[in-house]
């Protein structure tokens, strides 16, 4: 389960302060988080990943509230529990798909899994690339690389920003697709964060910054 | 996943500004070895060859000329001095030890070297096989010498006129081998020894040289003839000789005196203006390359703050950031270093390989303690290069780069 309770935050040289509302979200549950740009979408997503300290407010993730933890323990907690897909894909360009992968292992300190590895390319459908570089990949396979990315440590919360804003309306749906069906498949609660009006139908709960 | 991986991997991925970061590296490196190494060997040999000798008598001429054909045997003699005189000198009070040596013949380049059993406690020689000479026509070798001219005990040679070729063979006698020396690690692994009569017998009148054959000119001026000797080795009873004996054999006799440390010293001042040059330039070569490092890792770190902040995202704490680009200024470095101490060895094996005088040969084949500092400083460099670049990884704040894009 995860909440945020009178979370708010302000930067440094902004007048203004945003405030979200408390948020609820249940285990399994899939969620869209909707905003238009400069509503503080992307504010509320880093607070929720840990990786930005809000001024005031509570957030909690499985009964831990993240930001009473050590800058460390953070880092290894996030790694363990959370898998973010960006806007874009962002993978390490001297490493193949497999070591990326594996380098995503290795920082959450687990044991390098090969087979979970295969498992989940395969379940994306881009085990074949898996010994190629990310520059011989697609946008596409890419988007679906970081995907597996933030799955392979099977995360208790998936959190998705803008993941089909760059895309057409078929790869748009595809990933969408994806995402959901990961998330299913590997028991994660989905947070997927857009301004993206294709997207709002695929769900039933909707956080609304406006 | 290793930090080290990471970084070796991001290395590679590219390979011509890594490859460019190691060559400078390598290049500054390669040169400090070489100077590091040749400036030691060659001190080395100059302060073993004349260890326990104090002065060294012979004809009026070139000082610095005395002391390398007397005590390094690489140049000419500066032709030759009467034995009486020599042995007056030699009763001096002043003198504990006086060694005579009688040069001017050479084995295919190896000189032959004409002297006496004060030679022997002189270099503290010992032999691996044999004996000492004692007769006329016994030679005792050098290791080296035994070792590349594939000689023996029991093995004849004939000598030849000069120092350096073998166009002039003194057929009437041959040598023989009695002994091996023991390696010494200085100049008599090179040396062929035998007693001074041997070298006098050598041009007696009755040798094998046709009536009216001229010899070169420079030959006939060092020809040793009977009761002459090329120059004396002379150990002080005291330290008070330095001050008094030298003056006393430069004025009173028609002989001159050369101090092996003063013409060592002033060799060096000669060769050390070349060094120094040489030092500075590999040392501002290293400094480029500290800089070249270091903008190569703060430009990629700009192009990688996407890269490091995901890192962080995926559960890389700070300190691992700051591991993963300390490491590569590191390795870049360290590989430098070790390609630049290893060329630097082959350079020198191979400046030795072609070197002519076999006295002073250079040897790429010898570490000495002090290249680990030529590491250390690599080390050092790598950690100036990379720690501005890997602060800046450590501090940076990540929701900041990823709201950015």
């Amino acid at each position: 389960m995860i909440s945020i309770q009178s979370v708010a935050h302000s930067y440094q040289n902004a007048t203004q302060q945003l405030s979200f509302k408390d948020w609820q979200i249940n285990d399994g549950e899939q969620w869209l988080l909707l905003g238009e740009s400069g509503s503080g979408k992307t504010t509320l997503l880093h607070i929720l990943t840990g990786i930005l300290k809000p001024k005031q407010g509570e957030v909690k993730i499985s009964d831990t509230s993240i930001y009473q933890l050590s800058s460390k323990k953070l880092d290894q907690f996030r790694s363990r529990n959370i898998g973010i897909i960006f806007q874009r894909p962002h993978l390490i360009k001297s490493l193949t798909i497999a070591e990326n992968l594996l380098l995503a292992q290795s920082f959450a300190q687990l044991p390098e899994n090969h087979e979970r590895i295969d498992e989940v390319l395969k379940s994306l459908d881009i085990i074949h690339k898996k010994n190629a570089y990310p520059k011989e990949l697609s946008q596409g396979q890419l988007q679906r690389v970081s995907i597996a990315r933030a799955v392979i440590n099977k995360p208790a919360l998936l959190i998705a920003d803008e993941p089909t804003s760059s895309l057409d309306d078929k790869n748009a749906a595809a990933v969408l697709q994806l995402l959901m069906q990961q998330s299913g498949l590997n028991q994660a609660t989905l947070v997927v964060a857009t301004h993206d009006k294709r997207v709002k139908d695929a769900f039933t709960h909707t956080y609304d910054l406006a | 996943m290793s930090p080290l991986k990471i970084s070796w991997k991001s290395l590679i991925s590219k390979p011509l500004s890594s490859g460019l970061n190691i060559m400078l590296i390598a290049f500054g490196t390669g040169i400090l070895t070489i100077l590091l190494l040749a400036s030691t060997q060659i001190e080395d040999k100059l302060n073993n060859n004349s260890k326990d000798i104090d002065l060294v008598v012979g004809a009026k001429g070139s000082p610095l000329q005395l002391i390398l054909s007397s005590i390094y045997y690489i140049d000419f003699p500066t032709g030759n001095i009467p034995l009486k005189e020599a042995n007056e000198l030699s009763h001096n009070p002043f003198v504990k030890r006086a060694t005579p040596l009688a040069l001017g013949d050479n084995y295919n380049g190896v000189r032959i070297v004409g002297t006496d059993s004060n030679y022997i406690s002189l270099y503290g020689l010992k032999v691996q096989s044999g004996k000492f000479w004692s007769a006329d026509l016994e030679a005792t070798i050098g290791t080296t010498v035994a070792k590349e001219q594939k000689l023996k005990v029991g093995d004849t040679f004939f000598g030849a006129h000069g120092l350096t070729n073998n166009s002039d063979v003194h057929k009437a006698h041959a040598y023989k081998v009695v002994g091996i020396l023991a390696p010494q690690g200085n100049v008599t692994d090179n040396l062929i020894l035998t007693n001074v009569a041997s070298v006098w017998k050598m041009h007696e009148p009755e040798d094998e040289h046709k009536p009216g054959e001229a010899h070169e000119e420079h030959h006939e001026s060092t020809e040793i003839s009977n009761r002459e000797i090329t120059s004396l080795l002379i150990q002080y009873r005291s330290p008070m000789s330095v001050a008094m004996f030298p003056r006393m054999v430069n004025q009173m006799t028609s002989l001159q005196s050369a101090s092996p440390a003063m013409e060592s010293t002033r060799l060096f001042s000669l060769i050390g203006v070349g060094v120094d040059t040489l030092q500075w330039f590999a040392v501002l070569i290293m400094l480029i390359a500290a800089i070249s490092v270091f903008v190569n890792l703060y430009n990629s770190l700009k192009e990688r703050n996407y890269d490091l902040a995901i890192m962080r995202t995926l559960g890389a704490s700070r300190t691992k950031l700051f591991m993963i680009v300390i490491l590569e200024g590191l390795v870049l470095t360290i590989v430098g270093t070790l390609i630049g101490v290893g060329l630097g060895h082959l350079a020198l094996q191979l400046i030795g390989h072609y070197q002519e005088s076999s006295q002073a040969k250079l040897t790429g084949l010898i570490f000495i303690p002090a290249e680990t500092y030529l590491l250390l400083a690599g080390l050092g460099i790598g950690i100036f290069a990379s720690i501005i670049p890997a602060l800046q990884a450590y501090r940076s704040n990540i929701s900041k780069i990823l709201a950015k894009n």
